[in-house]
């Protein structure tokens, strides 16, 4: 009978404590003192900056690298929250290889980027060790907003509303706030809990009550907010997740990637957590890579990732592309699932078929080929649920299947006002969102207020 | 292979690399240390009068600068000349120079300013068979307040006296190390030559702070709360030390002295750019205590091959070849135009050079083209000032390119004349020299 790492089936226990620990450790270690002050001395401070007009939220990327440089972090990070209240996760999670780095002007003459991400890392670090808190709230307004869901876009909302003296409620119908910082990073991007660090740093500034297990449509309607507050934000998220649409699919071991990444980061023991021994991930966003890395990591033998198109259509970063090869992981192209086989209600294998552009439209070939599996993710897209937002009296419009807003984050509703990834047109990450929620609080303080005044 | 022995005032050694008066040159264990790395020679740390030994502080002696990732860029002392025993210095001086008879040794020296105490240590130093002597005049800091060093050096008649003493009094080739804490750096070369030094050396150390604690409110380096200005030297003093080099070089009163070359030299670059100006031979100190005495090995072979391709065959071929080219700003060509030129495919987009022209000069480089980030020089606007290439961080990206006699500058709307003109005769200089009829 074989045991630990080949074991057959979904299990857990595949590996040593101490290989979980490592596994699981701090993907990009923070930068020391001294090596923060090496990083920042790269950067040439730019005029207009290429990184800072790539950075969604528009962080001054040159200054607070400069004020690193000078033996200011404190300064650094007050240049970071300005722009950022969330700073310290999406110094973890941004992609920035594909944003800042990605057009760093070392980047395009040398192919090594300044460090952005690590040093912004380091120096909201710096500041939340010694919990150092830069704004003070503004004389209390009279008004009182409802923000739902508290991820970050719910978070960096209420923290800007919360500055100008508006009273906020949060309601989140998880357990915990944080929404996907919580709920969908990799483990070893987000260790020591530092959602729940930041959520306490955030909501420090006062004026903010989160209630956790308030669910709109099922405990409470959007017609109740915008009755019994000033402003209503929506910061829902994507409820849904977008189906195989292969046969089958219902065999136990089929599994929604965003749920094992989940499990996963609320998991308090990582050995208890059971993953096949040969796992097929179907997708090509980070999601998908998310699932495959941390699959392999907690000691499946095989994964691989199946995505219906080419590499360069795929929406992981090549950097996450890296690291999937560089832990195991191996990535196939155009191939797109048709029939998942099981045995006794369990995945034994996945049917899928190659895949071809035929003009503009991707089609199957014909051509099949099967994979021995016994746990497959889905990790193909996440749908926004608009059913929850039934009960409205008035229906809010939507676009695409998403809530359509104007460029200050107005939804069809006077007194609604969206952000994160249930709007239309966002990208789906999370400084995005806190550029939404962030713009959109100061759209409600405008809009409650005389011109900002109040 | 080039030739790079060293024959200075008639000390030769097998390179013109010395290591300077200085705590490497303190005692014997170091300076076999040195000549075993392969320094050409050593000026051995100054050498006081016999008596009680010189105190030093007991807390920190240097202060600091640093780049980003603590390359040291400046270094300032607050040590004084040797606490040793002026018998065993010359006891050591006399067997090192005979363990290495091809290695130069000069000794430096610093007594009290009166004739009769450097009667009593010229003999002494004789008896070692050391090559020759070096005055400090430069010291700058603690026995100044004595009377000796920078106090002797900062008064060209006293240069001139104690010079003419040691001459009267021995052999042995007389090297006066000046000091840089003056105005005119010719003065004190003058009056050392009007002494009948053999050389000059220079530079000593520059009087300096190098940081304040700001915790303390206490100047660096800091002795129990306090501090006092010390020496400062390594490669940010270099271009102060290469002008006077040249300045003296170029003195038609003291045209032709031999000069050894201080200040800040680290590769075998330096000491080339050192010995251009004029510099017969250089000294070395700040390098090796930043990085130990094995940097020597990369400026021999560093010189022997810069020399090779260059086609130099000794270093007579490249003393004093760019000292003709020092000149006063007022022989500088006016009808000389340079514009500058950005390479865009080096050009990495940083915008450096926009804003520091926009925001300090001259306005003449664009930050945006059609709609795209794009930097490139406005020649109506550019003066060739220069600016643009030192702040890009890219070498070579921006250069600096002569308009050819006859293009028209944009800036001016005029032709480029091919005739040398200067300020002397410039029509708006009230002083200037009307050409004869």
């Amino acid at each position: 009978m074989a045991t630990g790492h080949f074991i057959e089936g979904i299990a857990g226990g595949r590996l040593s404590a101490e290989q979980y620990a490592d596994n699981f450790s701090d993907l990009h270690p923070p930068l020391d003192h001294h090596e923060a002050l090496v990083e920042s001395d790269r950067c040439y401070f730019c005029y207009d900056a290429p990184c800072m007009n790539a950075c969604p939220t528009s962080i001054d990327i040159p200054l607070f690298i400069r004020q690193i440089a000078t033996g200011n972090p404190l300064g650094s990070a007050k240049t970071i929250f300005d722009q950022n209240i969330l700073g310290g996760m999406c110094a973890r999670v941004c992609p920035t290889e594909t944003l800042c780095e990605e057009v760093c002007v070392r980047e395009v003459a040398e192919g090594k980027p300044v460090q952005i991400g690590r040093l912004q890392r380091y120096a909201t670090d710096v500041a939340m060790s010694e919990d150092k808190q830069f704004y003070k709230r503004a004389e209390p307004s009279g008004k009182s907003i409802a923000v739902v869901g508290a991820g970050p876009a719910g978070l960096a909302a209420a923290h800007r509303l919360a500055r100008h003296g508006h009273d906020v409620t949060i309601l989140e119908a998880r357990p915990k706030a944080g929404g996907l910082n919580e709920y969908g990073i990799a483990a070893y991007k987000s260790v020591d809990d530092f959602a729940q660090a930041e959520v306490d740093y955030v909501t420090a500034i006062g004026g903010i009550d989160i209630q956790n297990g308030k669910a709109l449509g099922r405990d409470f309607q959007l017609a109740d907010l915008m009755r019994n507050y000033d402003a209503v934000f929506l910061g829902l998220g994507l409820g849904g997740v977008n189906a195989l649409r292969a046969d089958g699919e219902d065999a136990d071991g089929v599994t929604n990637a965003v749920e094992f990444i989940s499990e996963l980061r609320q998991a308090s023991d990582l050995s208890s957590l059971p993953v096949g021994r040969r796992v097929v991930v179907i997708g090509g966003g980070m999601t998908a890579i998310d699932a495959a890395v941390q699959s392999k990591l907690l000691g499946a033998e095989e994964v691989t990732v199946c995505y219906r198109r080419g590499q360069e259509h795929m929406n992981a970063s090549g950097f996450e592309q890296d690291l999937a090869a560089a832990n195991g992981v191996t990535i196939r192209h155009w191939l797109q699932p048709k029939r998942v086989l099981a045995e006794n209600g369990k995945v034994s294998a996945i049917e899928l078929e190659y895949t071809a552009m035929n003009g503009d439209k991707l089609a199957g070939t014909g051509e099949r080929l099967t994979l021995v599996a016994d746990q497959v993710f889905k990790a193909i897209g996440q749908s926004f649920v608009p059913a929850n937002l039934n009960g409205s009296e008035e229906s809010i419009d939507l676009e695409a299947g998403r809530i359509k807003v104007d460029a200050e984050g107005r939804t069809s509703l006077a007194k609604v006002w969206a952000g994160g990834d249930c709007i239309f047109g966002g990208d789906d990450l999370t400084v995005s969102a806190v550029a939404q929620g962030r713009d959109a609080a100061e759209s409600i303080h405008r809009a409650l207020t005389s011109n900002g005044r109040a | 292979m080039a030739d790079i022995r060293n024959n200075f005032v008639g000390i030769k050694s097998p390179n013109p690399f010395w290591l300077a008066s200085a705590p490497p040159t303190d005692k014997a264990y170091n300076v076999e240390r040195a000549f075993k790395a392969g320094w050409g020679g050593v000026v051995w740390k100054t050498l006081g009068e016999e008596g009680p030994p010189v105190v030093n502080v007991n807390g920190p002696r240097y202060g600091a600068i640093w780049g980003a990732d603590r390359r040291l860029l400046g270094l300032n002392n607050i040590e004084l000349i040797t606490d040793r025993d002026l018998q065993v210095n010359l006891r050591e001086i006399k067997q090192v120079k005979k363990d290495w008879p091809d290695r130069a040794i000069v000794v430096s020296l610093m007594v009290p300013c009166v004739e009769d105490a450097w009667k009593a240590i010229l003999p002494v130093v004789e008896d070692t068979e050391a090559d020759g002597i070096e005055l400090n005049f430069g010291c700058p800091h603690g026995m100044s307040e004595r009377g000796m060093g920078a106090a002797v050096g900062q008064v060209p008649e006293y240069i001139e006296m104690v010079v003419r003493w040691c001459k009267a009094n021995t052999r042995m080739p007389v090297i006066t190390k000046l000091t840089p804490n003056i105005t005119d750096v010719r003065k004190p070369a003058r009056a050392a030559l009007a002494g009948g030094t053999d050389a000059v050396s220079l530079i000593n150390t520059i009087n300096s702070i190098t940081g304040v604690d700001l915790d303390s409110f206490a100047p660096q380096p800091t002795i129990d709360g306090k501090g006092s200005h010390g020496g400062y030297c390594g490669p940010a003093v270099k271009p102060i030390a290469m002008n006077m080099v040249a300045e003296i070089a170029r003195d038609p009163e003291t045209h032709g002295l031999p000069i050894s070359g201080i200040g800040g030299i680290t590769t075998w670059r330096d000491a080339a750019e050192f010995m251009a100006l004029g510099a017969g031979n250089v000294q070395v100190c700040t390098a090796a205590m930043t990085y130990g005495f094995k940097i020597v090995q990369e400026m021999i072979a560093g010189l022997e091959n810069w020399m090779d391709e260059k086609g130099h065959a000794s270093l007579s071929d490249i003393i004093g070849r760019a000292t003709p080219n020092v000149t006063d700003w007022q022989y500088l060509n006016l009808n000389y135009v340079a514009k500058a030129h950005i390479d865009q495919d080096a050009c990495i987009k940083c915008g450096r050079c926009h804003i520091a022209c926009e925001d300090t000069s001259h306005q003449a480089i664009t930050s945006m083209v059609d709609g795209a980030r794009h930097f490139e020089v406005i020649d109506a606007e550019c003066v060739g000032c220069n600016l643009c290439v030192n702040v890009c961080p890219v070498e070579g990206c921006i250069t600096m390119e002569p308009l050819a006699a006859g293009a028209m500058d944009q800036r001016t709307g005029k032709p480029v004349s091919p005739i040398y003109a200067n300020w002397t005769t410039h029509p708006n200089n009230p002083m200037a020299k009307v050409a004869a009829e």
